[in-house]
């Protein structure tokens, strides 16, 4: 039997409009999908484990592999979770559930969501739908492999410093972190809790916007989350009359970004300008030089208190030891990989006496004055853009073993976290034959200027989301 | 900047993690490194800067003290590597 859609194609709302004409059935719809999985995911390995079953009224999706699954192993990419099956559904799980749509299956990680490239996950990295010698970006470069590799519709990920943006950059899709405090974290696997975000990765812009209007707004709890000020308005217009675009100065100044990053980003901007927005300058002279050392002290300082509970009493596996302090230090040595244990003595470090003042608190107020720069930027202009990603998907194996060449990925992203503020990628062009990403940067809860802005644009890039060597 | 070997232990002891001998000799390298990268945030003057622990301005948070159903007991256990009774089981403390 040919397969009733061409996943590599579809949009979650041409996929919607299908299954609401009654044209495919559901079943049908995620049988298409894992018909694919089956054909591509040998190679692209986006998926840790699939879901034969489709009990929802609507269309798939892809979780990564953080969000809790009732019934459904989740690992985060770790050996010490290898069995974890959790007895409830994460809240942004239940809401898709809530919402019809049926889970594909969980998709590869780094390592409790720490990477930039998936090289981290315990369980071997996924790899790029445009290039399968290439990394697919990370943390969630198993949800951006498997929505650009046609596995999936759309999926959720997570972002801590990037791990939504970056991926999305690399892979081609349009992807959103969202403001945080707007998307329960409950039940999501835990990495930097000040940071951690859920939100989606689709096809298009439109696709992010209603995915997103599925899963935010206030849950009990997750005492973070707050109701949205005002509804998640899918974005109509073509044309950007009136909006205020911000080019940070900085940016000109950063070799890290390559010639053929720049120039797809530079086009894009003169782009903007033709659809009618103003463009002028903005000033971040803290977020590139401080953003990722701030960033590198609060994230690890919090995973190492987050993943004080993998003691092998409750869950996940445990080391054969004579006595309890044994059993902890071993089954904490062995099922924790290189990453996280890194990010476990650096952060255990920086918050050690004598050492929390100079390391962890000036963080702190590094972070203030991160959200003061934005705050001045986004007071002058609507939304603040700059590349997503300083490069293009790299060769796997290119930075495995230099964590400060890994951690400088997320040099354009990480700021805007830190001042928990939403931002969206979406494809602006080809460098060398793979996907560069424009990131747009809105002020707390500013996700619909961000989605207005991101569809005009992604309207006159007309860029093909189909991986060149799939079409 | 340099940290020691010791200084390693005593943070390995600190996180709970019996790390093998490469692993310190690694890590050693490694966090000296990282601690190089990151320590230039001493660079700024900050005095007058108050710390920000969490990006959105909340209140605290009220909820009813209203009993409500919580997991069952199998559940509890359901993944736990060892159960005695109503008990996670574990080696001796001492």
């Amino acid at each position: 039997m040919a397969p009733v859609v061409d996943t590599l194609r579809l949009s979650a709302e041409e996929a919607l409009g299908l299954v609401e004409r009654r044209e495919v059935s559901p079943g049908e719809l995620h049988a298409a999908y894992l018909e694919a999985i089956g054909q591509r995911d040998g190679e692209l390995h986006a998926y840790l484990r699939t879901s034969e079953t489709s009990d929802g009224a609507s269309i798939p999706i892809a979780l990564k592999d953080v969000i809790s699954t009732k019934g459904v192993e989740t690992t985060a990419g770790s050996r010490i979770l290898e069995g974890y099956v959790p007895v409830f559904d994460a809240t942004v799980a239940a809401r898709c559930k809530a919402a019809g749509l049926t889970f594909l299956g969980k998709t590869n990680t780094d390592e409790f969501a720490m990477g930039s490239s998936t090289e981290n996950s315990a369980w071997g990295p996924s790899r790029n739908p445009w290039d399968p010698d290439r990394v697919p970006g990370g943390s969630g470069g198993g949800t951006s492999a498997a929505v650009s590799g046609g596995l999936a519709p759309w999926g959720l990920g997570s972002d801590t410093g990037g791990s939504i943006k970056q991926p999305s950059a690399l892979c081609g899709n349009v992807g959103l972190r969202p403001t945080y405090g707007s998307v329960s974290r409950y039940g999501v696997v835990a990495f930097a809790s000040s940071l951690d975000q859920v939100g989606p990765v689709a096809k298009t812009v439109r696709d992010a916007a209603l995915l997103y209007s599925i899963i935010a707004g206030r849950d009990a709890s997750d005492s973070t989350t707050v109701e949205l000020p005002e509804p998640v308005a899918l974005p109509e217009s073509d044309r950007l009359d009136g909006l205020r675009i911000a080019v940070p100065t900085q940016l000109e100044s950063l070799d890290a970004i390559e010639p053929g990053v720049r120039a797809a980003f530079e086009r894009t901007v003169e782009l903007a300008r033709e659809l009618g927005a103003e463009v002028g300058e903005c000033d971040l002279p803290t977020s590139y030089r401080y953003g990722m050392p701030c960033y590198y002290l609060i994230a690890p300082a919090e995973a190492s208190s987050n993943l004080a509970r993998y003691d092998g009493v409750r869950y996940g596996p445990r080391a054969d030891a004579t006595t309890y302090d044994e059993m902890v230090e071993r089954t904490r040595d062995d099922g924790f990989g290189a990453e996280p244990k890194r990010r476990i003595m650096l952060g255990t470090y920086a918050l050690s006496a004598g050492y929390y003042d100079a390391f962890y608190g000036q963080a702190q107020k590094v972070r203030t004055l991160l959200i003061r720069e934005h705050r001045e930027a986004l007071e002058r202009f609507d939304v603040i853009a700059t590349p997503t990603s300083p490069t293009v998907a790299f060769p796997i194996g290119d930075k495995a073993a230099d964590p400060l060449a890994m951690y400088a990925c997320d040099l354009l992203t990480i700021p805007s976290c830190l001042a928990g503020l939403p931002g969206l990628s979406i494809p602006c062009g080809l460098s060398e034959g793979l996907p560069v990403g424009l990131q747009l940067l809105g002020p707390q809860f500013g996700e619909n200027v961000l989605f207005r802005t991101g569809h005009a644009l992604e309207q006159a890039i007309a860029f093909d989301t189909v991986p060149e060597r799939l079409r | 900047m340099a940290i020691s070997r010791d200084e390693v232990l005593h943070v390995a002891r600190l996180a709970r993690l019996a790390l093998t001998e490469d692993e310190v000799e690694r890590l050693t390298g490694e966090l000296a490194a990282i601690l190089d990268a990151v320590g230039i945030v001493a660079e700024l003057d900050l005095a007058d800067v108050p710390p920000t622990s969490h990006p959105l301005d909340v209140v605290n948070v009220w909820d009813d003290d209203e009993p409500r159903e919580s997991l069952g007991l199998d559940d509890v256990f359901a993944n736990a590597p060892a159960r005695d009774g109503d008990l996670f089981r574990v080696p001796p403390t001492v």
